[in-house]
């Protein structure tokens, strides 16, 4: 009996040391580009993996001008805020209208989406960037706002329309007979029933768009209209392996994305775990 | 007749919108490519002639680097998909365990995948050229001194090597949900029975898991086959065009080479390749699931 005991304490320790250890290899990458980035270009060479003897803050700042910094970012995140917004509510109307109003014309409409989440980016990609330019909507953010509104449809609708089947019908119901108008009951009823879900997707969509890079890459292809991603593209373009400005312009580039996950992580790393039952 | 019109206006109220976007952005651009893929247009001039299936013969029968990148692709897949989800699924493994600090692990395991491929490809290059060298001096192991960006089968592996990293939080995550929801009542049972953890393992977790292998696998094999960001900014497709994707492949064809409509019809063999591998993993991981 004691021996059973102690080899499971046993177990347990070797089980804490190793996922330590794991963790440890994952960190690496991130340790060594906080550190490289605040090193002169002869010390990144010569002392990679050590701590820097002095810290050279001014390659932050020669960055943060290269980059453009405050000006990529703004249009990231004007991009992201503007595609979540209408996205979430196009989905959810159409996501709500499928599940309470199931007519063979919206059931195959409904399939119709989930369908074609099979359909890769990279085969819509080149006669997508035609359509947007006859839409006189290339090179502006609107017109990457519109695209992302179409792209995201199917991945919302068929999380939105799995979760309002789970919402009872009847409060809605009560609310028709008492007279309510259909955009009312929507507002003022589902939403706020749909919140968690709600807030799962516009999590997952944030990053999907803060991280892309070939929509932008296609459509915005001016230097004025660049994105965190695009920019970044542009930056190792001019500045190949000049490691003192490209690590501290990494760590800007990266650092808003790491600080919304470890603010947000909890609610994120749910909706990833959701997400993926509903599939 | 007052009455349908206003269900008709309802219905284009909440539907509207969305098929409205739904056509302009993914109906249209694929009946274009469908169109394109069977003209020789080259994506300026005004003239577009009809070709039939001429593209497809072309790519098909005389491409080789096509063929290579298509080849590229599915080794690539083929062993990101396995690497990422066994090792996914054994990080779950641990972390369902009674452990100090379970929530700490679990976000820095998660954290490499809320970065895009093209800001982990460049730090990669960084750590591959760089800190590998240094690691190699400290501790003089020749894995760290290898050409890692510059043979054609290091750079396969460097590929892997970040692929995994990133994806290996996400199917962890999955994995997790998967084994804390089965029920606690069946694992008592096994002990009762005298079953030790590895008979617990295969036996019950293995199998009860199987939707959510189903789900990681799907998402693996979709994620790496479309792979662009990556090989842009770690290795360029590089060295020797060995790590160009199919993704990578269009690119080249339509804008480099300005052959429009091989790239189109390229884009719709892509298409039809993803569909038809995804369909025969969810086909074959389905049939093992388990219903109670």
């Amino acid at each position: 009996m004691i021996g059973a005991f102690r080899r499971r304490k046993l177990n347990a320790i070797v089980t804490e040391v190793l996922v330590m250890l794991v963790a440890i290899v994952f960190l690496i990458p991130f340790y060594l580009l906080l550190i490289n980035s605040v090193k002169g270009v002869a010390e990144q060479l010569t002392n990679t993996a050590g701590w820097p003897s002095a810290f050279v803050w001014n390659n932050y700042s020669k960055a943060w001008n290269a980059l453009n910094f405050p000006d990529v970012f703004l249009r990231s995140l004007l991009i992201t805020v503007f595609s979540n917004i209408g996205l979430t509510i196009i989905s959810a109307l159409a996501a709500h209208r499928m599940v309470r109003m199931p007519t063979r014309f919206n059931t195959a409409v409904f399939y119709l989406f989930i369908a074609s989440m099979a359909i890769p980016f990279q085969s819509l990609m080149l006669p997508l960037v035609q359509v947007i330019r006859e839409l006189g909507m290339i090179n502006s953010l609107g017109g990457i706002v519109f695209t992302y509104w179409g792209l995201g449809l199917s991945f919302s609708i068929f999380l939105f329309h799995g979760f309002v089947k789970t919402i009872s019908y009847e409060i809605e119901e009560a609310a028709i007979i008492d007279g309510c108008g259909p955009l009312r009951v929507f507002w003022r009823i589902v939403v706020p029933l749909l919140q968690p879900m709600t807030v799962s997707l516009v999590l997952l969509n944030t990053l999907t768009f803060w991280n892309d890079f070939l929509l932008p890459n296609l459509l915005l292809t001016k230097s004025e209209l660049h994105t965190i991603q695009t920019a970044m593209n542009a930056f190792f373009g001019e500045f190949l392996t000049r490691w003192d400005l490209a690590l501290p312009a990494l760590v800007l580039g990266t650092a808003p994305a790491i600080l919304f996950f470890l603010l947000m992580q909890r609610r994120i790393i749910e909706g990833v775990a959701g997400g993926a039952v509903k599939g | 007749m007052k009455k349908r019109l206003r269900s008709l206006g309802e219905q284009s109220l909440f539907m509207g919108p969305a098929l409205v976007m739904y056509v302009i952005i993914v109906v249209m651009p694929f009946a274009l490519s469908l169109y394109y893929s069977m003209t020789d247009w080259n994506g300026i001039a005004s003239h577009v002639g009809w070709v039939g299936l001429t593209n497809y013969k072309t790519i098909l029968t005389g491409d080789p680097e096509f063929a290579k990148a298509f080849w590229f692709s599915t080794q690539i897949t083929i062993v990101i998909t396995v690497l990422t989800n066994v090792f996914g699924f054994a990080l779950a493994y641990l972390l369902t365990k009674q452990l100090r600090f379970r929530n700490w692990w679990r976000t820095i395991y998660f954290m490499p995948n809320v970065l895009g491929g093209l800001l982990l490809g460049f730090i990669w290059q960084f750590i591959f050229t760089k800190g590998f060298a240094s690691f190699g001096q400290l501790t003089g192991l020749s894995f760290f001194e290898l050409p890692w960006l510059g043979s054609e089968a290091t750079a396969f592996w460097a590929l892997v090597i970040v692929s995994v990293w990133q994806g290996v939080g996400y199917v962890m995550v999955i994995y997790i949900a998967g084994m804390t929801a089965i029920s606690k009542e069946m694992e008592e049972a096994a002990d009762i029975d005298g079953a030790g953890e590895l008979t617990k393992l295969l036996r019950i977790k293995l199998p009860m898991l199987m939707s959510s292998i189903t789900v990681c696998l799907f998402l693996t094999i979709s994620w790496t086959y479309k792979m662009y960001d990556l090989n842009l900014s770690l290795t360029k497709g590089g060295p020797f065009k060995s790590s160009e994707s199919v993704a990578f492949n269009i690119f080249v064809e339509a804008f480099s080479n300005n052959n429009y409509s091989l790239g189109t019809a390229k884009a719709v063999l892509f298409f039809l390749a993803v569909v038809l591998i995804t369909c025969i993993q969810v086909y074959i991981t389905k049939k093992r699931e388990v219903e109670l």
